[in-house]
Formats: structure tokens, sequence, C-alpha cells
């Protein structure tokens, strides 16, 4: 198993207790628990849908990890920003955006939240401070750090998230981009999100690591934490310690978290949980019996008197409704117009300023 | 009017807009205490500041990416890259996030940065440091590209290029830093797209960008002094948007063209450039098209060499004179 820089032990501590935890309503807490499980439903049947042959390319899943992009998006203020690379179905829908809008993105619809020009690796939404989406590991990391200079250059107090994969820190750009957060004092959180595997090749066959990959961050004088990504509360606890840094002494963190992919690197992967593949099925079914976010903080909500087993089921059962209306509407959308493959390519040429009105841009004729 | 060394003319165009717009920023490596390597933004860190005018580490990949993360939230940076020669360290984060985020988001994001520095052969610092991008850069639709070859287009372009809400590729000559033209005292802008008749002719059109539209001048002096022959010679200033209407206008003119660049021949500017001429006025050549490029091989040191391995005057004299 690929755990020997993984803390997949359930903490003792008790992060329900912390400040940022222990302060919410009831109704807070439901919606944590409600959003986790829009993302799952949403993969679910994003997965159904590529399988009978509705979308093109790759298709990356979040299922497993809904608790650190659900947390994440939780703590975020008006003047907080998230980017992260191409698993970004759930940080989508965690920071608001609606399934229509993301499933007719996965169809290559008009009606996709890129019009249908991005794909499944590519959503974005600015008005909710998401700035995607990006297709080349680890090539968001130096513009997540843009987005914590522009955050300082203009005075604002807010953090930027930047989330990777651990297949995305052996990336050189990050380690310019470590060196250039801390030594400018940025509001970045540089958020490792280790599920065990970069593609097929486990941690151990692709890291070389003492205690743990946010370790390296000590090398560039930058705070580091590692948790757990089983339960939401310490997701949050520890995300908020990294976000209170940026805020307050505008400087960056680098915090790791365990967390586990139940499907494989993407749609394409027939490897992942199979024999001779590249981990043991065995393995998959431990972490979705020990360490599934959903089903452990379902536990907790119904422990605190929150939530019923009936009540989660009527819950559920209405996100998987509106997962299948969303895979109708994506069906029932228009393609996008042939002529709209050469708009949204200049600014200035798709509101047609003088500077979009000359000279030639586009070469066919 | 004054005459004013290329490089002044750039740092004018600085100083100007880092007055006019709070939100432009120049970074870059050596560009503030240093005073940049070629001195193009001396004077201004000590004039603006750490918060407008920002030395960076080593590292073109995070801090051309910096700059674009930074610029999807409305900064306005201006980067340099010591050599554009080094864009290849920063590659993805200009092909892949400047240029791409726009069409990727549907339209929702743009990216108003420019991107500059020198990009030239010609002075015997060898291939890694000699590249001329402007027709890889122009191949990537969301990128623009500029290469102006005077101190006032210099001037005028920059300025115009740091108001655009589009990646704009800035590629200036460290031939011509030290060159001086006459350039106004009051404020100008020149658009991008639009070329410039540097030298207005009737028998062959000439036409390049960059230091080679210089080249093409003199080969013009040479051409009307010993030879009888009028050649017009067109810079295009901005390879992408491109004239296309000048190009057009005096080919029709002329019936001839002979195209020059200092970059390499395959799928170089002359290429596209060819092509519209084939395609739009091939009634109107009275010969072929030809193409003038540096020679088909990396930028070689040695400067007795480098300097033939470059278009020449003489070099474009002679392949006038073959269809004149």
């Amino acid at each position: 198993m690929a755990t020997s820089a993984k803390s997949t032990d359930i903490s003792k501590t008790d992060f329900g207790k912390s400040p940022i935890n222990a302060r919410l309503s009831a109704e807070q807490k439901l919606k944590l628990l409600t959003d986790m499980v829009r993302i799952r439903c949403f993969e679910n049947e994003s997965v159904r849908q590529y399988s009978a042959g509705k979308m093109g390319g790759f298709l990356h899943v979040y299922n497993g990890q809904e608790a650190i992009a659900t947390g994440c998006a939780s703590l975020m203020g008006d003047d907080d920003h998230m980017i992260t690379a191409y698993r970004n179905h759930g940080h989508a829908l965690g920071v608001g955006m609606n399934m229509n809008e993301c499933m007719a993105e996965l169809f290559g619809k008009a009606t996709g939240c890129s019009k249908g020009k991005g794909g499944s690796m590519h959503f974005f939404a600015p008005d909710k401070n998401y700035w995607g989406g990006h297709g080349i590991v680890g090539g968001q990391t130096p513009l997540g750090l843009g987005l914590a200079y522009a955050l300082k250059y203009k005075g604002v107090k807010g953090a930027a998230m930047c989330f990777m994969g651990d297949g995305a820190v052996n990336q050189g750009c990050l380690y310019e981009s470590l060196n250039m957060a801390s030594l400018f004092n940025l509001p970045v959180i540089y958020i490792i999100e280790n599920n065990g595997y970069s593609m097929g090749t486990s941690l151990e066959r692709s890291s070389a690591f003492k205690s743990c990959l946010a370790e390296r961050a000590a090398g560039f004088n930058m705070e580091w934490a590692q948790c757990a990504g089983t339960d939401i509360y310490e997701v949050r606890a520890s995300v908020q310690v990294a976000m209170e840094r940026a805020h307050n002494e505008s400087r960056p963190t680098m915090l790791e978290i365990d967390t586990y992919r139940y499907y494989g690197h993407s749609t394409a992967d027939a490897k992942h949980n199979v024999v001779g593949g590249y981990r043991e099925r065995e393995e998959i079914d431990f972490y979705k019996k020990n360490h599934d976010p959903i089903n452990v903080f379902k536990a907790k909500l119904i422990a605190e008197g929150v939530l019923t087993e009936e009540q989660f089921d009527t819950l559920e059962e209405g996100i998987k409704a509106e997962a299948a209306q969303s895979a109708v509407f994506a069906d029932e959308s228009p393609y996008p117009e042939v002529s709209s493959i050469t708009e949204d390519v200049y600014y200035e040429v798709d509101r047609q300023t003088e500077a979009g009105r000359t000279g030639k841009h586009f070469f066919n004729d | 009017m004054a005459l004013i060394e290329y490089r002044d003319a750039l740092n004018q165009a600085f100083d100007e807009e880092l007055a006019r717009d709070e939100n432009v920023v120049l970074m870059g490596e050596e560009v503030a205490q240093y005073d940049g390597a070629y001195k193009v933004t001396k004077g201004l860190w000590k004039k603006w500041g750490d918060k407008r005018v920002m030395d960076t580490p080593i590292s073109e990949a995070a801090f051309i990416g910096m700059g674009i993360g930074a610029s999807m939230l409305g900064i306005r940076p201006v980067m340099e890259l010591m050599f554009w020669s080094f864009a290849t360290v920063a590659w993805d984060q200009i092909i892949n996030n400047a240029a791409q985020v726009r069409y990727m988001s549907g339209g929702l994001i743009n990216c108003p940065i420019v991107i500059r520095g020198p990009a030239n052969g010609g002075t015997n610092v060898g291939a890694t440091h000699s590249h001329t991008h402007e027709n890889f850069l122009a191949n990537v639709p969301g990128l623009k590209v500029v290469c102006p070859a005077t101190a006032y287009d210099a001037k005028g372009l920059m300025k115009t290029a740091i108001r655009d809400n589009d990646p704009v590729m800035f590629m200036e000559n460290t031939l011509l830093y030290g060159e001086k033209w006459e350039v106004p005292e009051e404020e100008y802008l020149i658009p991008l797209g639009k070329a410039d008749v540097k030298r207005e002719g009737t028998d062959i059109t000439l036409i390049a960008h960059g230091r080679a539209a210089l080249t093409a001048l003199r080969a013009a002096e040479i051409l009307a002094a010993e030879h009888n022959i009028s050649a017009e010679v067109i810079d295009l200033r901005s390879i992408r948007p491109l004239d296309e209407e000048a190009i057009l206008a005096s080919v029709r003119k002329t019936h001839r063209a002979v195209l020059i660049e200092e970059n390499k021949p395959f799928c170089g500017v002359g290429a596209q450039i060819s092509s519209i001429l084939m395609e739009k006025c091939f009634d109107d050549l009275d010969a072929p098209v030809l193409r003038i490029s540096s020679i088909d091989a990396p930028a070689i040191y040695s400067p007795e060499l480098e300097r033939k391995q470059l278009p020449r005057p003489l070099d474009i004299v002679a392949k006038v004179l073959s269809i004149c």
C-alpha cells in the first residue's frame, strides 16, 4: 500500500471542537455534507455518461477526495481565491458552480461553463474566485503565486489556495514558485492532495522524501504541515491555520493533505483496479471502508444529532436526481456554432475595439 | 525632435505608463536595482520603488507564470526576459497559460500582460542566446507579437502593448538599443497591426520586420543609387495582428516582392506572407516571391561568420537583381 508518507490513521483529535468547526451551525454542517455528496453524485453521473459515449477526451474524477475541495471552499471569504489542476470538478462545485454548466462542459455543449471550449480539465468561474482547472501537471503553481501577488499588490487581505496532486511535486516550476512565495512574502497556500499515485506510479516510486512531501517547503523557510483528508473537520482546521497566516502575516504555507482516489487517474486508466495493475483491489476497499469522507462525516453528524439516516437518504436521492437532470440538460443543449471556434481567442477582437479591428488576427482566409 | 536611443524610448514608454496606470508593474531579472541588464529600465526603480519595479530570481517559468496569474486579477505586468531566448524555460506558461486561458474559460478571463526583451542574433553569444521566436509565437492563436525596428516604433508600440488587453510578446533587439532615432516630445501611440511604409518605391516591395527592416532600407538605398531600382520598404512592426492590407497594396503597386527576416526560413514569417501573396496577389505578380532569412543553422558563435549568417544589404540587392 502507498501509505508510508501518508497519515492514514483517523486522528484521535476531535477537530469538531476546533474553533473554526465549533462555531458551525447545524445548517452549515449539513451544507458541508451536501456539498461533498453533490461532488460524489456529479462524478458518478459523469462516469456513467462518459461510459455512454457522451463526452470526449479524459475524465479525472474526484471520488474519495471530496473533503478537501469542500473543506477548503467552505473557508473562502470574498478575497480568497482558488486554482487547481485537472482533477477539478470537486473544486468547481465546491465554490458554487452548478451541475448543469459543468456537465454541459463535459458534453462539449454551448451551455457549458467554458462554452464547450475547455472540457473536463478546464472549468473556470472568476466571479466565484475560481481560476481553473489546468491541464499541465504543476503548470498552475506559478499562476497561484500570481493570484497571491495580485492580492498583496492591491492591498487586499486574501489568500490564494493553489492545489496540486502528489505527482506535481516533482515539477520544477513549483520550486521556483515556493522560493518566490517565501522571498516575496506572498499569501499563497500550496495544497498537495496526496492520493498516493501520480497516474500509475506510486508515491514511493516517484518521489524522494524524508517524512512527507510538504516538508520540502522547509528548505524555502516556509511553514508546512501535513494532515489527513478523511475528516472534513480536520481539513478545515488545518487549512484555517494557513489561511490566517496568509491573511494576517502575508506568509505562504505548504500543506499536504492525505487522501485517496477510488477511480483511476482518468477514465482511460485501466490498470488501477485489476490483477497485475498498480494497486490492489483490497487497498481501494480499505479506503472506501475506513476513510470515505462522506461516510465519516455522515456518521459524525448522526452522532452529533444533526442528521438521521433517513434524512441522509432523502438528501442523497435529491442530489442524484439533480445530477441525472444535469445530464439531461447537457444532452439537450446545443453544440457550439462553428463560428464560435474563433471567438474568445482575443479580448480586443471579441469586443471589436479599435485594436481588435486593426490588422489581421486570424489566418484561414 | 530629440534623437533618442531605442532603449531610452522604451524607458520613456514604461515611465509614462507607470504614471498613467497604477496597475502597471515592471518585473524581471535585474530590472530594478541593477537598472536592467541592457539598461532599458534604467532609473525606474529609483523613481517608482520596489512595488512598481521588481527584481525577480532567475526563475523564468515561475516569474512569467506569476505575471500571468496576476494579470488574470487585473494587474498589468510588463515582464522582462533578459533574452527572449530564455522563454524556452517559460514556454509552458506562455503557450499553455497566457495564450489559452481566455479560450479555455470561454472568454471569462483575459490576460493583459506584456512579455518583452531582446530577440536577435548578431551579438556572438552562441545559439542558446540568439533565438528569434516571433514565428513560433505568432503561430499560437491568443498571442500577439510585435517586433519594432526603431526607437519611435518601440515607444509607440510599447505604450499600446501595455494598454492592450491580450498577451503581447514584444521583441526588441540588442543591436538596436544604442541606436538613435527621432522621437517626439508629445505622447503618441502606434496601433498593433499597422505596418509602416519606411520608404516608398515603385519597382519592388521589400517586406521585413525588426532589424531586418533597417537592412532592407540600406538595400533600397543601394538599389536606387547603383541600379536605378525603386524599392518600397514595408516594416511589418507587428507580426500578429498582421497588416495584410499594407502588404497587398504595396505588391499590387510594385508587382514584385522580396521578404526579409533574421529568423530561420522554415515556417518563418516570410513563409506566411508568401502564402498570402500567392493566394491574393497571384495575378499582380511579375516574378516569384523570394525570401531571405538567416542561414538555416543554429546561430554560429564566430563573429566573422555570424555577421554573414544574418541577412545583409548586399544579399538583398542580389536577390532583387535576380527578379528585376
